[in-house]
């Protein structure tokens, strides 16, 4: 089973101040799976994801990248060895136009940063332009990216997370904020793209009819720990979720 | 080295340390909130010096003459803080803090220009109020009566603002202010009221040590762009936004630049600023401060 | 680079270069004091700009390395006879060895806490500067820095006839050209890329791969390189070098030729220090409260004209080509 696993997090915890915002979690995610947590607000999944990123230092535990300890590896470092990142809100480059917000991507994945002495615009604008179709965005290559759409902008972040050619993607949240119609074409696209790329993907998200339809695990957090983990056969006749969300909901 | 001679070099370490707190309390109390440095202040203080001057020329026949002068100085400083943040400076805090930064400086240019077109380039001075004109003798060292009342003036003042920011509401939001805006503003506190009323008071600390340090130094044009570095320096020391951390930043100041003179007789300035820069190689937010990203 | 602007078919800056390469022969002795001034401070806020607007740092503590460039270039000359044309490199490498140092504590932190720590180092540097009497000369300075030997510049045709004075200015503009030349290119270059990404969003930066802290090093080393540069020019220039070129206040100063020009444009801070030189000395001679002025203009700037004399400029443009029926590509 160790060889399946491309990202395991073992016993992971995180104090802050006295408050466990995680708490002994315990994850593995497959090559090749698509996985949620989900779980109300403030049930850690943000910091989870921060922990697994090296955004933040988990206060015991570990997180292994295809069997490779990645603990405490500052998050530059980890965005270079496999794990694509989108954050909550949209994180671009807003006065870059498209195009230079994936450019930057790829320039600095394929160790170009220290580079100072070439004309900037003349590497990769094929790769660039392969992403920017991928992602849907090649009609506003040259539009400035803080003055798209919130949909949009979501597309751009999805663009510079593949420009490192993770083997997964971690997305916290990908539809917050969406529209119904941003939303459905958002699902549409990740679908594609993990399936062209056969890309493992985790993500938290509360729209459950999105969770539901395209995720293959679901773990649910609450209070800093993971309460149940299947599939969503399983998560959705599990009382336990039931009590949680309902609780949640009160 | 006479016991004496050391006792004299630490009341005399102690008494710019208080003077120093004073001023820079209020610096900080400013950062803590607004997370600005305001090179304002030492043109503050420049203006409550001059303002005291002048009203000492005007009351010269009054007993209380300094006094009211004192009170007056810091008053007029408060008002004109108070204006300047509701005028301009509110306009700017959405912006980024380089065009905070160059505002104050802005003020900087203007205040210091204005005071020398009104009270000219000359030294002014101001004698001692009668009531502390005298001394006392302590081991063979005298001691102004002055010195001491702003010794005890000093720690007054830290444990008034300290009460101040502790026990009442005003002062629990402007501690809430000072950890996170935004739960302030969700909270539904009135953030520009507390901003506006932590520049009076920091305007009002900076006009009275002004016009506290007449008797002592004479008042002339460049006081202000220098007094707002080794207020800078204390608050550094402290710790960035930390109230007793400026405090006990200007006791350390006070004391290394006194027994600094001893040791490089001609390098006092320099130990202050080497222990600036031990301080901030080994904690860049200062003694008292907190960790910053 | 982020604003459309097609401006440069017409290749300005090489105009502007061959017209200043003819103050010496066109205009006054005055003119060419001007422009010598001006190369300077341009390359000096030029300098300051690599970190204040393509970086998104806000260093007020840049005068520091021009103070440092100044009395290396200076000491090297005056008390050790060293050439200039090994002097001024060492100036180059001396200030941006200091700004690495200074540097490594100072990109730990971010923001304003940033713009404090480049502040106390520059104190410190003045401190330095202002009491270490048996090498910077302390409060006295360093008068009577010597002017590098130009003798050899009679040999290339038509300038047998120059003044020093207008030597020096010729090789202070070709410098400056150079130096200017190079920093677009940084800025233009991958790595100059790196530098933006941070300024427009640190955290994305750092999960593009990009070790922030390192790239924010790297370019306070370069911008502090040139300062020292500028300052090693300007000590030959004004004949001495003095504790107060590093006070505090010089940082303010070129900070604000930076805004008066545009930070969002490579040559806003050379037509901010153009603009600033020349209204210094018509103001100057009107009125000694220049400051006060000074003040005022900056008070405008910031609630009337961030984006600067360029960044009007450019909106301008861009606005009556709008009007005009537009050909703009965006």
């Amino acid at each position: 089973m160790e060889g399946g696993n491309l990202l395991e997090v073992r016993g992971l915890s995180k104090i802050f101040d006295g408050f466990a915002a995680v708490s002994e979690v315990t994850l593995a995610i497959a090559a090749g799976e698509i996985a949620a947590v989900i779980g109300p607000n403030g049930a850690g999944k943000s910091t989870l994801f921060n922990l697994i990123t090296g955004h933040v230092r988990p206060t015991s535990g570990q997180v292994l990248l295809g069997g490779r300890d990645i603990t405490g590896m500052p998050p530059h470092r980890i965005s270079g060895i496999g794990i694509g990142r989108s954050f909550q809100r949209a994180n671009i480059f807003s006065r870059l136009t498209v195009f230079e917000n994936v450019q930057a991507a790829l320039l600095s994945h394929r160790g170009c940063g220290r580079d100072f002495w070439s004309r900037s615009e003349t590497f990769y604008r094929e790769e660039a332009r392969a992403l920017l179709d991928s992602t849907g965005l090649l009609g506003q290559a040259q539009a400035i990216a803080g003055t798209l759409s919130y949909g949009n902008q979501k597309q751009i972040e999805l663009g510079i997370a593949l420009a490192g050619d993770p083997k997964i993607l971690l997305l916290d949240e990908p539809t917050a904020g969406m529209s119904a119609a941003e939303t459905r074409e958002t699902l549409a696209l990740l679908k594609r793209i993990a399936r062209e790329r056969s890309l493992t993907l985790l993500f938290t998200e509360h729209d459950m009819e999105f969770v539901f339809s395209i995720a293959q695990k679901i773990a649910v957090m609450h209070q800093g720990r993971i309460v149940v983990e299947g599939s969503p056969a399983t998560i959705r006749a599990d009382a336990e979720v039931r009590r949680i969300y309902l609780g949640s909901v009160q | 080295m006479p016991a004496s001679f050391l006792f004299g070099q630490f009341l005399g370490g102690l008494t710019t340390a208080m003077f120093l707190f004073l001023i820079a309390s209020g610096l900080s109390l400013v950062f803590g909130v607004m997370r600005v440095l305001n090179f304002a202040h030492g043109s503050f203080y420049m203006l409550g010096a001059y303002l005291a001057w002048q009203v000492v020329q005007w009351l010269t026949s009054s007993g209380y003459g300094f006094w009211i002068a004192v009170v007056a100085a810091a008053a007029g400083v408060a008002i004109l803080g108070g204006v300047i943040e509701r005028l301009l400076f509110r306009h700017l805090y959405g912006r980024e803090e380089l065009y905070q930064l160059l505002f104050t400086y802005a003020l900087v240019l203007i205040l210091g220009d204005a005071a020398k077109a009104i009270w000219g380039t000359q030294q002014l001075s101001v004698s001692r109020p009668a009531i502390l004109a005298g001394g006392v003798e302590v081991f063979h060292t005298v001691l102004p009566f002055y010195n001491l009342f702003i010794m005890a003036l000093g720690p007054a003042v830290a444990v008034g603002v300290w009460l101040v920011l502790t026990r009442s509401t005003a002062g629990r939001l402007v501690r809430a202010a000072a950890l996170d805006r935004e739960m302030l503003a969700v909270l539904g506190a009135n953030v520009g009221v507390i901003y506006t009323g932590m520049f009076v008071a920091s305007s009002f600390l900076a006009g009275l040590s002004g016009a506290l340090v007449t008797p002592i130094q004479s008042i002339v044009p460049g006081m202000d762009v220098e007094i707002i570095v080794e207020a800078f320096i204390v608050v550094v020391i402290g710790g960035l936004g930390s109230f007793w951390g400026t405090f006990w930043g200007s006791v350390l100041y006070g004391q290394v630049l006194s027994f600094g003179i001893l040791i490089f007789p001609s390098f006092s300035l320099f130990s202050v600023f080497a222990l600036m820069a031990v301080i901030l190689i080994i904690r860049p937010w200062g003694l008292f401060g907190r960790p910053v990203r | 680079m982020t604003v459309p602007w097609s401006g440069n078919r017409i290749p300005w800056t090489l105009m502007v270069f061959l017209a200043a390469l003819w103050v010496p022969w066109l205009g006054s002795r005055y003119d060419t004091f001007l422009g010598t001034q001006i190369a300077i401070d341009a390359l000096f806020a030029v300098s300051l700009n690599l970190l204040l607007g393509t970086t998104g740092l806000v260093s007020f503590g840049h005068v520091a390395y021009f103070g440092i460039g100044a009395y290396i270039c200076g000491i090297l000359m005056k008390t050790y006879g060293v050439p200039f044309a090994l002097a001024l490199p060492a100036a180059w490498l001396g200030a941006a060895g200091f700004a690495l140092v200074f540097g490594f504590f100072c990109v730990r932190l971010t923001k304003i806490y940033f713009a404090m720590l480049t502040l106390a180092f520059s104190q410190i540097a003045w401190a330095i500067c202002f009491k270490w009497n048996g090498v910077t000369g302390g409060d006295q300075g360093l008068p009577d820095v010597p002017y590098p030997d130009l003798d050899w510049m009679s040999a290339l045709p038509g300038l047998d006839g120059l003044r020093v004075s207008d030597r020096f200015y010729l090789l202070t503009l070709a410098l400056v050209a150079v130096s200017l030349a190079a920093l677009r290119r940084i800025i233009g270059s991958p790595f100059g890329r790196m530098l933006t990404a941070i300024r427009e969003n640190p955290e994305r930066a750092a999960f593009i791969g990009v070790n922030v802290r390192r790239y924010e090093l790297a370019a306070f080393v370069v911008a502090g390189g040139f300062a020292g540069l500028a300052g090693a020019l300007f000590g030959i220039f004004n004949r001495g070098v003095f504790a107060d070129y590093l006070y505090w206040t010089k940082s303010a100063e070129v900070m604000i030729m930076a805004i008066l020009g545009g930070m969002e444009h490579f040559w806003g801070p050379v037509v901010g220090a153009a603009t600033l030189v020349m209204l210094n000395q018509q103001i100057t001679s009107y009125t000694e409260y220049w400051p006060f002025v000074l003040g005022v203009i900056l008070l405008v700037l910031l609630f009337a004209f961030p984006g600067g004399i360029v960044g009007g400029l450019v909106a301008g443009v861009n606005w009556l080509r709008r009007r005009g029926g537009g050909r703009q590509s965006a």
